[in-house]
């Protein structure tokens, strides 16, 4: 039952944080509820026994990724509510219509879903040995293009940002 | 979970506040009596035997002053700030374990300990970041900013640090991080213990983590996002009151709790200088040997635990006392072009330890060593152009 | 213990990820919609977690764990460069409207 309530409580506190990032209009509240929501992500995560990935979660979203979108957000002075009108008022109705349709496609769909009733996996497999054996030899060539993928990353940005020589 | 676990639970919790609170006036006061010492000035001496009181004096002040909200602050956000530099620094010591009663602490020894702690340390960020920009004032919003490239930047070189602790013990459990550290030296030396800090790994490592753990707490010499000669103290300019005490109590804990975590990772944990495991077999007799045992069984670990946690702090001291603050383009290519390159090495021979045996190893750190000096030893200090005064030009953007 | 049942978690990344598609169309501040586009980046990363749980295979439950990594990675990258692009965008028209922005050369 315990887990249950935890579950409905965490639930809530992503939804209504994930309406505000959507709905508010300052950007620096939005970046703040994502961190929120993000961290009862994480949270739920930890109820799910999947512990490493709950910890990741924190340290790459909410520590590095969000710091990053705020210092952004910060260094181009975007921060003030008026600084963009940011609704278009045509695409509105629009969207809203698209994001029923999604929601209710997935929610019927995942009814239909045929999977046990109890959850199968034990605690052990979200241990960070567990994973990491599983990534370093079944999951290596993705791993090594998941490590050519970051480098291009890090390169694009650097020359990104790079002002150019006049 | 019974009751009992429960009941154990709160016991652990309210001890590391416990212990966190109570310990922060101290280091308040260790804090101006040193610095005073090193620049030969008297320091705090009047309230209490040694000034030991003043701490306690200037909480009262701070309690009573007036709070000034900026006009154009962000309310909330502004008020959210001191607050969310509080929380993580608090609970960020929940995995340190200090002593070897499992009852007693830490208060959770999970799985992914030291993960947990550097998810803790990351949020740190969040309070320095949203406090400058709320002010509304340019000298904060330029500390935060400072502050929130400098925490990433120095992120990822304390988890290099942290990483050679991890691989020499297998385990982001912070216990089994201590434990693997009460081998004895080096495997031969039954003696002492074999603390990370003596192993070439782990000297570089760290070495490393000290170096970040400076940045990760603005101190000195990396103290720019509250640089007070330029930034007027940074992000805490309009802060005052209560507000500001949450910043101040916020900054001196996540020290501890950082220097808690070197501690553990490389100076031994709670672990004493000399092996007393011949004690403890002795002590099954009972008597005078049974009492001795359970000195250095029990009583003495969380005594050596907060010297090297107090002989940290001093050495945070002695570094500000010393040490310039560095400029800012120093500060990065500090982080980016030495500790993380340097960091990367020595992972890479520490696995080279795991794997094949410390023989290839310690030839490794050679050849990375003599690498290192053949293309950096002879090189200069890059000379910076310096341009006099009288015969400089004012800057004209050139014309497309 | 009766644990929580997987349509529970299924439901809940459902609504985040429509949050998220909604945000993305809606909003106007390229940032916003980078937020929005991690947003639905978690409501996957969270079914993933809890299909791996539900799974019979130990190979099936890790290589969900396994997803998630990589999807940080991923959203990582994308973040960098998405970044590094709005700040060269803001520089070189002093905007950051995504209506505005209709030509490939600046």
């Amino acid at each position: 039952m315990g887990e249950r309530i935890l579950f409905f409580i965490l639930a809530i506190v992503a939804i209504l944080s994930a309406g505000g990032v959507v709905f508010s209009r300052n950007p620096v509240r939005s970046a703040l509820l994502l961190v929120l929501n993000f961290f009862t992500l994480a949270l739920i995560y930890f109820t799910l026994s999947a512990q490493f990935i709950g910890a990741l979660q924190v340290i790459v979203y909410a520590g590095a990724i969000m710091v990053l979108f705020l210092f952004v957000i910060m260094l181009l002075n975007l921060g003030s509510p008026d600084a963009m009108p940011s609704e278009r008022d045509l695409k509105r109705p629009l969207a809203y219509l698209i994001g029923f349709g999604i929601l209710v496609t997935l929610v019927v769909q995942s009814q239909a879903l045929l999977y046990p009733g109890a959850p199968q996996a034990s605690p052990e497999v979200g241990t960070a040995r567990v994973i990491g054996l599983a990534l370093f030899t079944q999951w290596a060539y993705p791993l090594l293009l998941m490590g050519v993928l970051l480098t291009v990353g890090v390169i694009g940005s650097i020359l990104l940002a790079r002002r150019r020589a006049s | 979970m019974t009751l009992a676990d429960f009941g154990w639970a709160i016991v652990r919790i309210a001890i590391m506040l416990g212990f966190l609170l109570s310990v922060l006036p101290l280091v308040i006061w260790l804090e101006r009596r040193a610095l005073a010492w090193f620049q030969n000035r008297v320091g705090p001496n009047r309230l209490g035997p040694f000034g030991l009181l003043q701490p306690m004096a200037d909480a009262a002040k701070l309690f009573f002053k007036e709070e000034i909200v900026p006009a154009s602050a962000d309310r909330f956000i502004w008020a959210l700030a001191p607050a969310l530099s509080l929380f993580p620094a608090l609970v960020a010591a929940a995995t340190i374990p200090w002593g070897p009663n499992r009852l007693l602490t830490p208060v959770a020894d999970v799985d992914i300990g030291l993960l947990y702690f550097l998810a803790m340390s990351s949020l740190a960020a969040y309070g320095v970041l949203l406090a400058g920009w709320s002010s509304n004032n340019k000298y904060s919003l330029l500390g935060g900013l400072r502050a929130s490239a400098q925490v990433i930047s120095y992120e990822l070189g304390m988890g290099l640090a942290l990483a050679t602790a991890v691989l020499a013990s297998g385990s982001f459990r912070m216990t089994s991080i201590v434990e693997m550290q009460a081998q004895p030296l080096w495997g031969v030396a039954p003696f002492l213990h074999n603390w990370l800090i003596f192993t070439p790994w782990g000297l570089i490592g760290g070495a490393l983590f000290f170096v970040c753990m400076l940045a990760e707490t603005n101190r000195a010499p990396f103290d720019l996002p509250e640089a007070e000669s330029e930034l007027v103290a940074g992000y805490q300019t309009e802060y005052s009151s209560m507000k500001f005490a949450a910043f101040f109590m916020g900054e001196y804990i996540a020290i501890l709790a950082i220097c808690g975590i070197m501690t553990t990772c490389f100076l031994g944990g709670y672990l004493a200088p000399i092996n007393f495991s011949p004690i403890q077999a002795l002590g099954e007799q009972g008597g005078f040997w049974g009492v001795l045992a359970t000195i250095t069984g029990a009583l003495m670990p969380p005594f050596w635990f907060i010297l090297k946690l107090f002989g940290l702090f001093f050495s945070f001291l002695w570094i500000r006392a010393t040490l310039l603050r560095l400029r800012y383009d120093q500060l990065m290519n500090v982080g980016w072009r030495f500790l993380i390159p340097v960091g990367l090495v020595n992972l890479a021979l520490l696995t080279v330890y795991v794997i094949w045996g410390w023989i290839p190893s310690l030839i490794g750190y050679g050849v990375a060593i003599a690498l290192y000096f053949a293309i950096f030893g002879s090189r200069k200090p890059q000379r910076r152009e310096v341009v006099l005064v009288s015969e400089a030009q004012p800057y004209r953007p050139k014309e497309a | 213990m009766d644990a929580v049942p997987l349509n529970a978690y299924l439901i809940l990344s459902a609504f985040l990820f429509t949050m998220g598609a909604v945000g993305v169309v809606v909003k106007r501040n390229p940032i916003v919609m980078f937020m929005c586009i991690e947003l639905m980046l978690n409501a996957v990363n969270l079914s993933f977690l809890s299909f791996a749980r539900y799974q019979t295979d130990l190979l099936a439950q890790v290589s969900g764990h396994v997803f998630v990594l990589f999807v940080f990675g991923v959203a990582a990258a994308e973040v960098a460069v998405g970044l590094g692009i709005i700040t060269v965008m803001f520089r070189l028209r002093e905007s950051i409207d995504v209506d505005e922005v209709t030509l490939l050369r600046g």
